[in-house]
């Protein structure tokens, strides 16, 4: 929603139809598109000079760059801030796209989960949020393209005091601003 | 509430800065929603048996206002008297002549406020008062405060107040105040956040500030007339402080990254705060009135919460540079901190009793979060409340009384508990969450 799709048209170039119908959580497009790691992995070796990303990919590829696009949220386990292996491709997703449009900017807003004293949280939520700004970096993004902000666990996505709300709340979301 | 006016007077050396109606603050204070309700979980073994007659009036009409009422429940909800239900009061006296100590022997009552209010013009009222001890037949007290209509409640507490002190020894705090923070979510799911004020009964609730953005950490100045608080309007956060009275309220920092955990000097002209650079948090202080910065710890590790030593000359916050959260103890000027706790692997967010002797703090026992006092001497640690997740303990200027937050049923509510454990109070509100209580310091005549 915050992110054009008129934006994303761009960068997929010649697959600008595959992207098209992009931003809605039309999930059955992406999940043929983005079936098994496979297509992902080749965005991501090519993804390197940040140029041309889509050009010459398979129009499936192109769904699974999307398909890592739309992923906004990186879980965290409890009482860490590194980045779980899982959202190296995601993450990579994003740096790429950051890279490869200077104008984007995105605000990354960390969370803790609820037990422990708040400010202390507001600490965890930063130091996340700041493990996934570095990692965005690495794949090309730029300081200014990013800001960051933590709530700690002011504002949780799952009420409850259970380990199921817990894990839902340890998070950091990337939000694109307009 | 003028929702619509949110456009918020910035004081101060900073820029003049008009808050947005986008963020949509309403700083008028207004009646809040969430009336804070006081029921006492355990009192002393043995209470005092007190009575406290229904006073006399004088005056035009109904008295405008029960005195004797909110006495008797402002020593009830201290856990340490038992006052005679009026059904039970055999006498009713209103003037010292009228007493007869032994229909209050054989109610086996200890002592016995009695009283009356007299009317002195349209808005002028007099309230007379005196403390019995039944046993010895011997008055303790006699007073007379005036106030006007509006101030009665205000003269009950301060009666209230006197007895506690007379008989305990302990100042009373039942003309204080408690500043929290009030979430509550209407159907959609969507969350709003208040600042509210109330006095330390749960009763005058004000709104303070009002935000659909995260309200937090509300802190008061010495003098009780301002408070500082974090919210996170424009998606950063920022720390505020506010004058109760007008309304105003002067942006003291908004710098890049965290802007949280503000604490008052006691001298009230500095400000200790948290902030990061390069996603680092570190413990400042900061002149609030000629911005200057002055930064106190510097290590990689999260350092925040900083809370003043009452003498000013140390501040104690809490790191994790050891691995796990514990309290340290740093220079107000700066230097080498020292670590303060050792028993547990969970220690946060520091209060320093009033006369500097204990620290309040968040503990994790047996994967609960509880609240505990320690000596900073030693390091020694004595739990004092039950909960599962017990945060943001503070202490009632008289250092008698904790207030904390705690969940029940889901809710965030708040309670108490003497500082020696004795006495625990639920003090619930009736809507949404409460959380983060500040008690104020006593009232500057």
């Amino acid at each position: 929603m915050v992110r054009s799709s008129v934006m994303l048209t761009c960068i997929l170039g010649a697959l600008a139809l595959a992207g098209c119908g992009g931003r809605s959580n039309t999930l059955p497009d992406y999940e043929s598109g983005a079936e098994g790691g496979g297509a992902a992995e080749g965005a991501d070796t090519r993804g390197a000079d940040g140029r041309g990303i889509g050009v010459f990919e398979e129009e499936g590829a192109a769904g699974g760059q999307q398909a890592l696009l739309d992923q906004l949220i990186v879980y965290f386990e409890y009482d860490q801030s590194e980045v779980p292996a899982q959202y190296n491709e995601m993450l990579a997703a994003h740096g790429r796209y950051l890279s490869s449009n200077p104008e984007a900017r995105i605000r990354l807003e960390g969370h803790a989960d609820e037990r422990g004293s708040r400010e202390y949280n507001i600490g965890l939520g930063e130091r996340r949020s700041q493990a996934v700004r570095r990692i965005l970096m690495l794949q090309g993004a730029s300081a200014e393209q990013l800001s960051t902000v933590s709530y700690g666990e002011e504002r949780p996505a799952a009420l409850g005091s259970d380990e199921e709300a817990y894990s839902l709340n340890r998070r950091v979301e990337i939000v694109y601003r307009q | 509430m003028t929702e619509k006016n949110a456009t918020a007077r910035i004081e101060g050396p900073l820029r003049a800065l008009r808050i947005g109606v986008m963020a949509m603050l309403a700083l008028c204070a207004a009646a809040a929603d969430a009336q804070l309700n006081i029921e006492i979980r355990r009192g002393v073994a043995r209470p005092v048996p007190i009575a406290v007659v229904p006073f006399g009036w004088q005056g035009s009409g109904p008295a405008p206002f029960d005195i004797a009422e909110l006495v008797a429940t402002d020593l009830a909800n201290s856990g340490r008297f038992e006052p005679l239900p009026p059904s039970d009061m055999i006498a009713r006296p209103t003037e010292p002549v009228q007493v007869n100590f032994q229909d209050w022997r054989v109610s086996d009552v200890d002592v016995l406020v009695i009283g009356r209010l007299v009317q002195s013009g349209p808005d002028d009222y007099t309230a007379h008062f005196q403390l019995f001890d039944v046993l010895r037949g011997q008055q303790l007290l006699g007073f007379r405060l005036t106030s006007s209509g509006e101030d009665l409640r205000a003269t009950a507490h301060r009666i209230a107040d006197m007895v506690f002190e007379e008989l305990t020894g302990i100042q009373g705090v039942f003309g204080t105040q408690i500043a929290y923070i009030s979430e509550q979510r209407n159907a959609a799911g969507v969350a709003r956040y208040q600042l509210i004020v109330a006095d330390a009964d749960g009763a005058n609730a004000q709104v303070i500030a009002d935000s659909p953005q995260p309200l937090m950490s509300p802190a008061w100045s010495p003098d009780g007339r301002r408070l500082a608080y974090v919210s996170f309007e424009g998606n950063q956060s920022a720390i505020y402080v506010q004058t109760l009275r007008t309304g105003t309220r002067q942006r003291v920092s908004a710098r890049e990254g965290i802007n949280g955990a503000p604490a008052f000097s006691p001298d009230g002209r500095r400000l200790a705060l948290t902030l990061s650079r390069d996603g680092n948090l570190d413990v400042y202080t900061l002149d609030i009135t000629n911005q200057v910065l002055r930064q106190l710890t510097n290590s990689p590790a999260i350092d925040t919460e900083p809370a003043w030593a009452p003498d000013g000359e140390s501040i104690y916050f809490t790191s994790d540079r050891s691995g796990g959260p514990q309290i340290y103890n740093v220079s107000s000027e700066g230097g080498r901190a020292e670590r303060v706790t050792f028993e547990g692997s969970y220690n946060s967010r520091p209060r320093v009793s009033p006369d500097g002797e204990q620290l309040a703090v968040v503990h994790q026992n047996q994967g609960n979060f509880r609240i505990a006092v320690v000596d900073p001497d030693n390091g020694l640690t004595q739990v004092l409340s039950n909960g599962q997740q017990d945060e943001s303990p503070s202490y009632a200027p008289n250092g008698a009384v904790l207030i904390y937050a705690t969940r029940e049923n889901g809710k965030g509510v708040l309670a108490s508990v003497s500082s020696d454990g004795l006495i625990q109070q639920r003090i619930a509100s009736g809507e949404g969450d409460v959380r983060e209580p500040a008690w104020s310091p006593f009232p500057r005549p």
